[in-house]
């Protein structure tokens, strides 16, 4: 059971990084009228925020050897 | 022919499309090949989450807000994060309890109350049905939109179709699709395969669909993102879209708007369906976290590209911003494309309505409807299977009626976005009922009634009620001027707070009253005995140790066959025995139709009654039939108290079952080998019986001979008493040597260990068998170090070793040429003695056996009388010996060049 325990704590975390992430204060550095990569720059932020988040919850939840089914 | 007959065919043949799908993952289902237990197929279900308003309001919202639209799919990606033990959770008590719905669920978690189940469904009625209602004005303006543009487009026009009103088509459709798939069982907590791929299926299209506009957009239209959004930043009027400014409300608006999304992405009645009910393997959600965040990501990425490219091409023609998604392929000369995009947009529509729907006609049947109905008819004892799944049927045409009577009444004055936020906000007040009740066992009924029901009030006010104003429904004085005047009650500014938009403020206030009164109720207030033990429940569903008093509740008395009549009553009689026989048959019970039921057998009949018919119903079914007092608070927390003691028992019993069950399997050890044992003693006696008799018959023989031939020579008498006397002999060895076999093996030989020089018990050893080798002639070396060889050992046993090895060699040593050889050994091993003669050696296969009872190498006997030499037993005694001193023993020969044998014994016994 610890690392069902650790993978929690881990989705835990994850989370309220996330939520910090998108959010004021975090998010204002990004809000600007500028192009990067010929994307508006809070554009690319959120998407790019986005697909890390969908990747590192994809990682924590690699099939552990404990796992059943 | 006009697009106003091609369009509503294509749809039409679009949905019979979706029966299809439906009918074949049904009929996959009953061969018992399930297509949806699959990750895969959950994740796209979960994405009916995508509706219309995602599919064509978001790029209406982005076209004016830029990301503003984001925070709705931002939220569920954070609660995604979440499922692995939240829905897990919210999964498990589900499947434990039977749960249909989130009102059976709240009902359910608060001592199975009737009153709070009808509640939650009644606001989810009021909070909801605008978000049907919003699904078929998107269809039906789609549609409308799609037809004007493409006859205008093609210069067409053709006589209007006799349908006038595509909507109501639409919800008839979606009824019966709902129909047919939504109730097929009586036991709202099977799942409806058909209805679940068909929404998969849908969550495809519509997401192909609009990625394909998005892709033709960006890169047919222009050049790419670089050059679409490079022309936006250019333009002063969307200038401000790339960041925050343009979005109403700012960061806290975004926050709240992220919060009451996370919450709705597991709270709305079709997420609940499809994530909860419709759940085949909690493990699924292992791949849904992070696959429908990818999903919605996909779904997201083209939005507000879409709603720029519209800005840019179509702004100035008046459009609803709404519909860019269904006009820019037109505009773009991509007829076809557009027909795939309205498609798209009609399967997120109708995979929203079908969904909602069947949730909703679960929980307004089971939890409105019946109590009402079991109230007049609980009397009664009529059949009401076939009734239930009709009202259940007759509740979706009612509720997809008053859909459609909604979206004609509200009619034109809503824009997409606005709806769907008040549903949100709607349902994120069941979040602190639920989230803050599987947490925290102390949240009492009263609570959590106390707190949705002033969440509501706040709710409607600050929302709902504002929304009428705004539709001018009510006085617009009630929003400027607030309800009878009164200011500090204005629905946007409540008690004069004017620091948030009109979201945040109504998400503060009405979630910070539902949880204030809920934790401040709940502190102050008792729990009943279902309460408690269903929060206990609750809380620990996963905890199997701290699980369980269900049955307790049940104290009174009601007989089997009452029980099932009950059960029967609901299910349908077939359906119950089935039931009954199975339950009994694995819990290896057998009971008299008119014995009591026990308790458990009460709690199984109510969890199975609320899965047809709700928790709260089911309880008051079975209280209905079960005569006796219920016990009180005090009864059951005595129980509970016992239980803990019963279970502390049945581990303790545990333990010692495993205990016994050791203890056996070494007692049939023992057994086994006591047989084996008992099987060796009868081979022995019979075998130590035969050796006896072998000399006692030739002495007796013998003896007979002598007596009756008096006139028998003298030298044959002479050999005949020796004989005699040589047979009488063995026998006396023989018996000694038995005795003292079964003396060590019986363990009852005394040993004396001291310490002893093995020099000189193998010199006594030789002095002792001198006269044999004088007798024979036969030569005997003898080769040792100069210093005692010390051992721990009793000495008279190692002498008897060694004179058994001695007159061994020399029996079968040949008279005169016989020579025999004594090595006392010390090596890194122990010590040793080997005994090497040059007499005819032992068969490379009877190495092993000479040591065995009674066993008799062919060439030992005494050549002149013909009788054997040895007693077999000589060498298993130096064998036991050898190997009481932990030594071992063995003999290494070839036939013709004579035997070695040898012992090694370990230096010192005490070391």
């Amino acid at each position: 059971m610890p690392m069902m325990k650790r993978r929690k704590e881990r989705l835990l975390v994850l989370a309220v990084f996330g939520a910090l992430a998108i959010n004021y204060p975090l998010i204002a550095l990004f809000s600007r009228d500028r192009m990067l990569l010929g994307v508006p720059v809070l554009w690319l932020y959120l998407f790019l925020f986005w697909l890390g988040f969908v990747v590192s919850i994809a990682l924590i939840m690699r099939r552990l050897p404990l796992d059943k089914g | 022919m006009s697009w106003q007959w091609i369009v509503p065919l294509i749809s039409i043949a679009y949905l019979g499309l979706l029966f299809a799908v439906a009918y074949h993952a049904d009929r996959q289902a009953a061969r018992g090949r399930s297509l949806v237990n699959n990750p895969t197929i959950y994740t796209l279900s979960i994405a009916v989450y995508c509706t219309s308003w995602t599919y064509y309001g978001s790029v209406g919202r982005a076209a004016e807000t830029g990301i503003g639209f984001l925070p709705i799919f931002l939220g569920p990606t954070l609660m995604a994060a979440l499922w692995w033990f939240l829905l897990h959770k919210i999964i498990a008590i589900s499947k434990v309890n039977h749960i249909t719905s989130i009102a059976d669920f709240i009902a359910s978690r608060y001592g199975k109350s009737p009153m709070l189940g009808g509640m939650v469904t009644l606001f989810v009625v009021i909070g909801v049905l605008p978000y049907i209602a919003l699904q078929l004005k998107a269809v039906a303006v789609s549609l409308d939109v799609l037809v004007h543009h493409l006859d205008d487009f093609l210069s067409m026009k053709g006589p209007a179709a006799p349908w006038g009103d595509t909507a109501l088509y639409v919800a008839m459709i979606l009824a019966l699709f709902s129909i047919l798939f939504g109730t097929r069982h009586l036991d709202a907590s099977e799942r409806h395969e058909g209805m679940v791929t068909a929404i998969a299926f849908e969550s495809i299209v519509k997401l192909g669909a609009f990625l394909f506009v998005g892709l033709f957009v960006t890169f047919g239209m222009f050049d790419g993102f670089g050059d679409l959004f490079g022309r936006a930043l250019a333009d002063p009027a969307l200038h401000r879209l790339m960041t925050f400014e343009a979005i109403p409300g700012g960061y806290v608006a975004w926050f709240s708007m992220t919060l009451i999304a996370m919450m709705a992405v597991l709270f709305l009645p079709r997420q609940f369906q499809v994530l909860v009910v419709e759940n085949v393997n909690p493990s699924h959600i292992r791949q849904a976290s992070w696959l429908f965040p990818l999903y919605l990501l996909a779904f997201n990425l083209f939005v507000l590209p879409i709603a720029m490219a519209g800005r840019l091409l179509l702004s100035g023609q008046g459009m609803d911003p709404d519909t860019y998604v269904l006009i820019l392929p037109i505009q773009g000369n991509q007829v076809w494309l557009s027909l795939f995009v309205y498609l798209g947009g009609l399967s997120a529509a109708t995979s929203m309505v079908i969904v909602e729907v069947i949730a909703m006609s679960t929980m307004v049947s089971n939890d409105l409807v019946l109590p009402l109905l079991l109230k007049f008819r609980a009397a009664f004892r009529d059949d009401l299977s076939g009734i239930i799944l009709t009202i259940r049927r007759g509740i979706i045409i009612v509720l997809m009626l008053l859909g459609y009577l909604y979206f004609r009444l509200i009619g034109e004055s809503h824009t997409l976005v606005s709806i769907g936020i008040i549903s949100f906000a709607a349902v994120a007040q069941f979040a602190p009922a639920i989230l803050i009740g599987i947490y925290w066992q102390g949240v009492s009924r009263r609570g959590a009634m106390g707190g949705l029901v002033s969440g509501f009030i706040v709710w409607s006010h600050t929302l709902l009620f504002a929304s009428f104003a705004k539709s001018g429904w009510i006085a617009e004085s009630f929003l400027t001027h607030g309800p009878w005047g009164i200011a500090w009650l204005k629905p946007q500014a409540l008690f004069g707070l004017t620091v948030f938009d009109p979201l945040t403020h109504s998400v503060f206030w009405s979630l910070l009253t539902n949880i204030g009164v809920l934790v401040a109720i709940s502190l102050f207030d008792r729990q009943t005995a279902v309460e408690q033990i269903q929060a206990l429940n609750f809380v620990n569903v996963f905890d199997k140790g701290a699980r369980g008093g269900n049955e307790y509740l049940w104290s009174g008395f009601v007989s089997v066959a009452e029980l099932k009549r009950l059960l029967s009553r609901f299910i349908g009689p077939a359906q119950a025995e089935i039931d009954f026989a199975n339950y009994l048959q694995h819990r290896l019970l057998k009971l008299d139709e008119q014995a009591q039921a026990p308790a458990h057998l009460v709690a199984f009949a109510e969890k199975r009654l609320t899965g047809a018919i709700g928790s709260a119903s089911a309880r008051v079914m079975v209280s209905s039939v079960v005569t006796g007092e219920e016990l009180d608070l005090h009864g059951v927390m005595r129980i509970l108290d016992e239980t803990s003691q019963v279970i502390e028992y049945s581990q303790r019993l545990e333990l010692k079952s495993r205990q016994l069950e050791a203890a056996t399997r070494q007692l049939q050890e023992v057994n086994e080998r006591l047989q084996e044992l008992d099987r060796l003693k009868d081979e022995f006696i019979s075998t130590v019986s035969h050796e006896l008799r072998t000399p006692l018959t030739s002495i007796r023989a013998f003896s007979e001979i002598l007596r009756d031939n008096e006139e028998m020579e003298l030298v044959d008498r002479r050999r005949f008493t020796e004989i005699i006397i040589k047979e009488a002999e063995r026998l006396t060895r023989l018996v000694n040597q038995i005795l003292d076999l079964a003396k060590i093996e019986s363990g009852k030989m005394e040993w004396h260990l001291a310490q002893v020089d093995l020099g000189e018990i193998a010199r006594d050893a030789i002095d002792a068998t001198h006269q044999l080798f004088e007798n024979k002639a036969v030569r005997l070396r003898y080769h040792a170090p100069a210093y005692p060889v010390m051992l721990n050992a009793d000495r008279d046993k190692i002498i008897q070793v060694v004179i058994n090895l001695l007159s061994n060699a020399v029996k079968f040593c040949e008279s005169s040429v016989g020579a025999v050889e004594v090595h006392l050994r010390q090596t890194s091993e122990g010590v040793g003695v080997e005994v090497v003669d040059n007499g005819p050696g032992i068969p490379r296969d009877e190495l092993e056996k000479v040591f065995e009872k009674f066993h008799q190498v062919d060439q030992a006997r005494d050549e002149t009388m013909d009788v054997p030499l040895g007693t077999g037993l000589g060498l298993t005694i130096c064998q036991r010996i050898i190997e009481r001193h932990r030594g071992r023993i063995w003999v290494e020969s070839e036939l013709g060049e004579g035997a070695t044998f040898k012992f090694l014994l370990p230096g010192d016994l005490n070391e």
